[in-house]
């Protein structure tokens, strides 16, 4: 175990109790706090990988606007303050979502864990890299995400307007 | 140095947490937390094959970036769906059925 492995382990740790709590709780406010936490784990383990930047994106756009996004989106649709029993799945489907889970799980581990052959050296591409080929090799995919981003934008904004106008009229 | 067995053992867990979140939730909200992990976990996984492999045009570090990207557009277009949903439903269970649906009590 070199302090990286400790590292990465304990990451791994924060990541998947804060996952198992955030699909777990009763709560629906707690769930997307827990998320947050379950997205800080994976970003130290990013960090531990060597991938800062890619770190600092998840924190920045998924705590920062999605967990919003979705708290906001749990206020607008009336979530009770305490446990939500109104929308407490039946005891046959929390058996089959966990063992989809548990499946799903497993049929990933045993795919990949017979790939992992050994230690490897913690990835050394620094942001200028990223950069440089962000804009180089990248850059048609990266023009084409803005114009995905714009669309994304024009269609949330003509959705949630169809929805109001059918319901004032 | 890292063994490789723990990102990769990260990543199937964590696809699978969000796997059974997809399939346990009755809140389409809560729905999207099940998806979020579940991209998570494809971000581990591609950050790793850049730390595993030699990895060209620095696509361990660029293609997360992508993935994110998409995620938060996503992450709009649904709560987006959702809310009109609500509006129209004044429900967001997923096992309800609409009022004048197939299959709504008379």
């Amino acid at each position: 175990m070199t302090p990286l492995d400790t590292a990465f382990a304990a990451s791994s740790v924060l990541a998947v109790v804060g996952g198992v709590l955030a699909v777990a709780t009763r709560h629906v406010v707690h769930a997307a706090l827990w998320l947050v936490v379950a997205l800080l784990g994976v970003a130290g383990a990013l960090l531990v990988l060597g991938a800062e930047l890619v770190a600092l994106v998840l924190v920045l756009v998924y705590v920062g606007a999605v967990v919003v996004l979705v708290l906001f989106a749990l206020m607008l649709t009336r979530a009770p303050v305490g446990p939500d029993r109104e929308h407490a799945p039946g005891p046959w489907r929390v058996v089959g979502g966990v063992l989809l889970g548990l499946a799903t799980a497993g049929l990933l581990a045993t795919a990949l864990v017979p790939l992992a052959d050994g230690t490897v050296e913690r990835a050394d591409v620094t942001s200028q890299q990223v950069a440089g080929q962000l804009f180089a090799t990248w850059v048609w995919p990266f023009e084409l995400l803005s114009l995905l981003l714009l669309a994304a934008l024009v269609g949330a904004l003509a959705v949630a307007r169809v929805g109001r106008k059918e319901g004032s009229a | 140095m890292i063994h490789l067995l723990g990102p990769y053992l990260l990543a199937a867990a964590l696809v699978g947490i969000g796997v059974a979140g997809i399939g346990l939730r009755r809140n389409a909200v809560l729905v999207l937390v099940g998806v979020e992990l579940v991209l998570s976990g494809a971000l581990v996984l591609l950050v790793t094959t850049q730390a595993a492999g030699a990895d060209r045009w620095a696509a361990g570090s660029v293609l997360p970036l992508f993935v994110v990207t998409i995620a938060a557009a996503e992450v709009v277009v649904a709560l987006a769906v959702v809310l009109a949903a609500f509006r129209l439903r004044g429900s967001i269970d997923l096992d309800a059925r609409s009022a004048d649906g197939p299959g709504a009590p008379r």
